[in-house]
């Protein structure tokens, strides 16, 4: 349906370039649209299909990034989240593996393919977080993994003959797995949600919800949402970054009524009601991962993969990306924001993480 | 929606063993998995990832799409008639004079919407194409602005604190070239633009106003065209044979280029609907007639085909050539010397060295000009310092010998006098003695005596004044 637009149009703008004696210009003026009547069908439409085909031809990447102690269950709740063994469970460690010293990064990369569409999933285990005895700083290792991402896309990017797909290695995503005391959080999640929450987006959630119960669940969680905002902390969906007011009133409804999502996670399949379920069999029932009744994975899995994975992606590219990309290139002399890159000197990358803006 | 995606998914699995992806890129991507660790997963259910290419066209469709178009061709060929044809759109515009003494581009913008789609359409002409007596400048100024619109882009790229998301994108997308309807031969002016313009922008030849060109004639005629374009290494715009659901069409249609178009936006009455055509005394062309003209072929390439295709070819191949060349004209390579890949980094800090040596250099240089200017002028100065010098003791040396002289003559003039005296002195004595034949001696005197004196009032007046 195209608009009803009058037909007398006030005076269009002329942008007219005389290519001399005038030098190049350096920026062309922002035009001065015209809203045009159409006539009758043309086929501009047809470009959505266009892009989807050619989308689906050169596939997706997906880097999510799992954070939280040992036996939260993080990896049960990836292989939940994509229905395969995507990561290696800690449970079937040999006892001679010691438990690492510090935080580990492990990256591991599958390719998954559902209704045509390719998709290169990373999944990014950090053994070891939260483990120690003394656990000061334990989220330096992973802040430095993430920022190592971003510089090497920098790179990439920065090449003179660049490639035409630059590999995207960035962490889109990283959930960070809350200990379902009941009380609060532990001073280890604010810090760690702290320094995070400037270069990645989090997403908190609660592990092994299945320990709570109805009102446990809803009384912790909004005493876990009152403390992450007394704290500062933006989690994903962050507020800054709705775009319209549409997407305010989504968002907002996710922030404050679902976030953080209580998950239970399972690999095992039982019976339940004639159908075969994904479920944890207790002495006392079975608990349907998938029933919204009883946890809120779920919501975790739609939100995450079904509506906001595109997202994820772009919030990590246009506007984490970007801040770290600028930080860099300031880094040198301090040169005011607009000033071309071509004249500057980036200096080499820092062995400790980027200072984050506090 | 979901119940239909579980079903193809399921389907998808039973016959994931049979299922050959065709696409030749998969030896590629096994190698890579291979060398990157990763293995194909299959999954035990619907995980619903298969929206992904969804969210994605609904945030373009957010966004709203940019498309720009350059026409190039001669005035009057019927540019305007055909963009405002395949918009079907009455775009404001007038007919433009024969007599601009450069080729100028006049660019606007549009936004059209169809469904849900936003279109910002940029339509560029070329103004005063192939009407100057001398053409040479002629394709400049149109390559001037293609580089133009990937400099705003490179400069937006290049910034600190960039918004590249919201950025308007002005480059073109694609060039129309209209042919005129000879049908002989493309012009030497054709060939010389379409050369310098290929490597920048994707050309889309048409034969414009292909009503003047019979069937038979058309036929040659775009055979001819095709084979001077080859001979001359121009390289236009393909249409992709790699998706399978369009590479019969499009492989097609490539054989068929260029396009004869004929362009109106007039309605006759044919049969009982009114077409877009032109109304001839010997008939009616349609333009919408595949018979009559290849403009229905054009529209759907353009339009309906590859649309997208021309934005990914715009930004992968040309956009990434002009900032390669920018790039390197400006003194930076991915690879050193020694055949070792060198970052950007390394590359500015050898460049800042350079500078400041450079500036170094320079300074040094300036220092030692001055010093150089300084000695110089200093010697000119002493130089004439000593001419003065000399001047003055000459002088003196000529004053002290008139000086001399007088007080020789003064003193001559002194003896004299004296001597002149005792004379008279002793003519008086004998005058005393014998005074009338003295008589006339003494005038005689007097006259002597006054000359005498008048002399030596002469003689003092002049040392008075020389002394």
């Amino acid at each position: 349906m195209s608009k009803g637009f009058p037909e007398t149009r006030t005076d269009a703008a002329m942008s007219e370039l005389v290519p001399e004696p005038r030098p190049k210009p350096a920026v062309p003026m922002k035009p001065v649209s015209i809203n045009s009547n159409l006539l009758g069908y043309i086929g501009i439409d047809t470009i959505i299909e266009q892009m989807r085909k050619k989308t689906m031809k050169t596939g997706f990447d997906f880097n999510i990034m799992v954070v939280g102690q040992s036996g939260l269950g993080k990896s049960t709740l990836v292989n939940t989240l994509f229905k395969s063994q995507v990561s290696r469970k800690a449970s079937s460690w040999n006892r001679e593996e010691k438990i690492p010293k510090t935080v580990e990064i492990k990256a591991i990369g599958h390719v998954i393919e559902e209704g045509g569409v390719k998709m290169k999933l990373t999944v990014i285990d950090t053994p070891g977080f939260g483990d120690q005895i003394n656990n000061e700083n334990c989220w330096e290792p992973i802040e430095k993994y993430i920022n190592e991402q971003y510089e090497k896309f920098l790179k990439e990017e920065v090449n003179i003959a660049r490639k035409k797909r630059i590999p995207d290695t960035r962490v889109h995503c990283c959930l960070y797995f809350i200990s379902p005391t009941g009380h609060s959080l532990r001073p280890l999640d604010l810090e760690f949600m702290k320094h995070l929450s400037k270069v990645v987006n989090i997403i908190p959630v609660i592990a092994k919800a299945d320990t709570m119960t109805l009102e446990e669940k809803s009384e912790f969680k909004q005493r876990v949402r009152k403390e992450l905002e007394v704290n500062g902390i933006e989690f994903y969906p962050q507020k800054e970054f709705d775009e319209d007011l549409e997407d305010k009133t989504e968002n907002d409804k996710i922030r404050q009524e679902s976030m953080p999502f209580a998950v239970v996670g399972s690999d095992k399949e039982y019976q339940v009601n004639g159908k075969r379920v994904l479920g944890r069999k207790t002495p006392w029932g079975i608990i349907e991962v998938e029933n919204l009744n009883h946890c809120e994975f779920a919501l975790l899995r739609d939100f995450v993969i079904r509506t906001h994975l595109q997202d994820l992606k772009e919030v990590t590219h246009n506007i984490h990306y970007e801040t770290y990309r600028a930080k860099r290139l300031n880094d040198n002399g301090g040169l005011p924001p607009g000033e071309g890159l071509l004249g500057t000197v980036l200096p080499p990358v820092p062995a400790t993480p980027c200072p984050t803006a506090e | 929606f979901r119940m239909a995606a579980v079903g193809r998914h399921r389907l998808f699995q039973s016959c994931m063993g049979m299922k050959t992806t065709g696409m030749s890129s998969q030896a590629l991507d096994d190698e890579q998995k291979k060398k990157e660790n990763i293995r194909s997963l299959t999954m035990s259910g619907h995980v619903g990832f298969e929206s992904l290419p969804d969210q994605l066209v609904n945030r373009s469709i957010q966004q709203g799409f940019c498309f720009n178009i350059l026409c190039v061709g001669e005035t009057g060929i019927g540019k305007s008639t055909l963009v405002d044809t395949l918009f079907n759109t009455n775009f404001e515009d007038q007919e433009s004079s024969h007599f601009y003494p450069q080729v100028r581009l006049k660019a606007q913008t549009y936004e059209l919407q169809e469904s849900n789609v936003r279109l910002k359409l940029t339509i560029v002409n070329t103004v005063g194409f192939g009407d100057q007596i001398n053409k040479e400048e002629s394709y400049q100024p149109i390559v001037d602005y293609i580089d133009a619109q990937f400099e705003a882009y490179l400069q937006e790229e290049l910034k600190i604190k960039r918004s590249l998301y919201s950025y308007h994108d002005s480059r073109i997308h694609v060039c129309l070239y209209f042919i005129s309807p000879t049908g002989h031969s493309l012009k030497t002016l054709d060939l010389l633009t379409m050369k310098n313009l290929d490597s920048k922008v994707n050309i889309i030849p048409v034969i414009a106003k292909a009503d003047a060109v019979s069937k038979t004639e058309l036929q040659k005629f775009k055979i001819k065209i095709m084979s001077e374009l080859v001979s001359n290494g121009v390289q236009i715009y393909q249409f992709p044979t790699d998706d399978d659901t369009v590479a019969r069409i499009n492989a097609a249609m490539n054989g068929q280029l260029p396009f004869a178009v004929v362009g109106s936006m007039d309605e006759v009455k044919v049969g009982n609907k009114m077409v877009k055509a032109r109304q001839y005394p010997w008939g009616i062309v349609q333009v919408e007639n595949e018979n009559h003209c290849d403009f229905v072929k054009l529209r759907e390439m353009l339009i309906c085909t590859n649309m997208e295709d021309l934005r990914e070819q715009t930004h992968t191949r040309h956009y990434e050539l002009y900032r390669r060349c920018k790039l390197e004209e400006m003194g930076f390579t991915d690879m050193g010397s020694d055949d070792k890949p060198i970052s950007l980094q390394e590359t500015y800090e050898a460049k800042r060295h350079e500078f400041h040596g450079e500036r170094q250099r320079k300074e040094e240089e300036m220092k030692q000009m001055f010093v150089q200017r300084v000695k110089e002028k200093e010697a000119i100065l002493k130089e004439a310092e000593r001419e003065l010098q000399a001047k003055f003791e000459h002088l003196k040396r000529v004053h002290q010998e008139e000086r001399m002289k007088l007080e020789e003559k003064r003193r001559c003039l002194d003896e004299e006098i004296v001597a002149f005296s005792k004379r008279k002195a002793t003519s008086e004595i004998f005058q005393s003695q014998s005074f009338l034949p003295a008589c006339s001696n003494l005038r005689k005197d007097k006259d002597r005596k006054s000359f005498f004196e008048e002399k030596r009032m002469n003689s003092c007046q002049y040392m008075s004044q020389s002394g």
